[in-house]
């Protein structure tokens, strides 16, 4: 089994034009999602969410108010899950609540040091 | 009480206590003996009592014989005694006496301190139930080898290794320090949760027994809450949960001695006291912000008093299983998260995740998905349960799924 690091990039504006009964049933649904990979004995950790704030280190010394891609993309948190292959990591991603919202998932397989 | 009933009862509660107290005091090198004089005492009492009668306080006369029986043998056995000399002097510093001290205090610490020193790493944790239940809990070789469906020899096997194990690795019989107790803590509470387990799922027919099992755990675990060193959350939510469970005693078996499930139980025969401590315990547990599995697995065991099937009581459920799976995965609590999501997400959803799990050797697995075909297609529901069939290995699971097929 390997290891693969999922980054939810979301649109923060999204998350903050939600209502609390909106926010209930996202609430639900990763839950859900995550509590499923987790059935499946494939979670290794949820993660966590992300503040929206942040800031970039640079050499030079030079420190931005960050994240500085497009402000449409942000990173709003991570989770670490076991699979297979590529293949597999995806087909649980792709029951991920950010999907539904116009957000994506980034998959990346985890480096065994 | 009659005579005949008055002995096996004083034995099963005062005979853990005297060799808790033994054991302390000769160490844990000396189990053995410790055991030896607790089992004389009673041996003395059962020839005793039946030409003199029963004492006007049976538990003072086992006390004072057992001690007596201490005394005689440190002062006949000079090795012996001076093997244990140190020990003896570090409990009671400038005592020339040796005093066994059998007041209600050292025993409960004593009981305690095995308890620890049982609970350890280094033996099996069927060794330390083993261990537990005669140690601890006072049951004979027979009944625990009864309960574990295996024979004499295996289980007095068992134990000797363990004992030897804990000679080996120079376990202490006390407390753990400050530091060290919460990591200790957690062996004991999972030793607790196996002993109860043992008694409440155990294949043997013989019923009063394993309710004796689960409430042996019940007390173990509530004198960690008595001690203010390990009156912990998670000490309290384990209570709880076997409160909980045991509520359901009454009602878990009909007059065949078949199992009767969860849906079917007749709620009027819960036991509502235990169901009221349990909510206590919890309470008591979430003070704090420490969540544990046995918080969620009380929690869960909480709603499941409540038998109304109501969209909340399912989701909640649903919800504390999602929780529970991130600390802790284990096949049954994966199906029975399932079942819970059927509840509340519906059995569409259910059955997606349900073949998504692939437990395709465990029985459970099977009949789960035959619950959740059940009703939209019995075809496949039956396939189901007769894999299930197929795969059960007791009489009482199979009697079980072969009433479910039956009632396609």
């Amino acid at each position: 089994m390997k290891e693969f690091l999922l980054l939810f990039r979301t649109d923060y504006e999204n998350i903050r034009q939600r209502n609390p009964e909106q926010a209930e049933v996202m609430m639900k649904k990763w839950m859900d999602w995550i509590g499923g990979i987790a059935a499946q004995n494939k979670l290794t950790t949820k993660g966590n969410r992300l503040q929206s704030s942040g800031r970039v280190v640079k050499s030079n010394n030079i420190v931005t108010n960050g994240p500085f891609t497009d402000i449409k993309e942000t990173i709003g948190g991570y989770s670490i899950i076991k699979a297979g292959t590529y293949d597999e990591a995806v087909e649980l991603a792709k029951g991920c609540p950010v999907l539904l919202t116009g957000g994506n998932v980034e998959v990346r397989e985890i480096d065994v040091v | 009480m009659e005579q005949q009933e008055l002995l096996p009862h004083l034995f099963r509660t005062e005979f853990s206590k005297i060799t808790a107290v033994l054991c302390k005091l000769f160490g844990i090198e000396h189990i053995e003996l410790a055991e030896d004089i607790a089992s004389d005492t009673f041996l003395s009492a059962l020839e005793v009592w039946s030409y003199k009668g029963v004492p006007a306080n049976p538990i003072a006369w086992l006390y004072a014989v057992a001690k007596n029986k201490a005394k005689n043998l440190l002062a006949r056995n000079q090795t012996f005694s001076k093997k244990i000399e140190p020990q003896l002097k570090r409990l009671s510093p400038g005592n020339e006496e040796i005093d066994i001290d059998l007041s209600e205090k050292n025993i409960t610490d004593s009981q305690l301190q095995m308890l620890f020193a049982i609970s350890h790493p280094s033996i099996s944790a069927e060794a330390q139930i083993g261990l537990a239940l005669r140690i601890l809990c006072g049951f004979g070789i027979e009944e625990i080898a009864n309960a574990f469906l295996t024979n004499k020899e295996t289980i007095n096997k068992r134990l000797y290794r363990a004992k030897e194990k804990l000679q080996q690795e120079k376990v202490e019989i006390e407390f753990p320090s400050e530091a060290e107790i919460n990591n200790r803590l957690e062996t004991v509470l999972t030793t607790l949760y196996l002993l109860f387990n043992e008694g409440y799922y155990s294949e043997s027919q013989d019923v009063v027994l394993r309710e004796d099992f689960c409430l042996e755990a019940m007390r173990l675990t509530y004198l960690l809450i008595e001690n203010d060193q390990t009156d912990k959350p998670d000490v309290n939510a384990l209570l709880a949960l076997m409160c909980f469970h045991a509520s359901r005693f009454p009602a878990r078996k009909n007059e065949n001695g078949e199992l009767v499930l969860y849906n079917e139980q007749d709620e009027s025969l819960w036991n509502t006291e235990l169901i009221t401590k349990g909510i206590f315990f919890l309470n008591k547990a979430s003070q704090g912000n420490i969540i544990s599995k046995y918080h969620l697995e009380a929690s869960i065991a909480y709603w499941h008093t409540i038998k109304a099937d109501t969209k909340e009581k399912w989701e909640s459920i649903l919800q504390l299983y999602n929780r529970l799976l991130q600390i802790e995965y284990s096949p049954v609590i994966a199906l029975n998260r399932t079942y819970a999501l059927s509840k509340a997400n519906g059995k569409e959803e259910a059955i997606k995740e349900a073949e998504k799990l692939q437990l395709t050797n465990n029985h459970y697995y099977y009949t789960l998905l035959g619950e959740l075909y059940k009703g939209t297609d019995n075809t496949k529901a039956k396939q189901h349960f007769e894999k299930a069939y197929a795969l059960a290995k007791t009489q009482t699971d199979k009697q079980t799924i072969r009433k479910k097929i039956e009632e396609l």
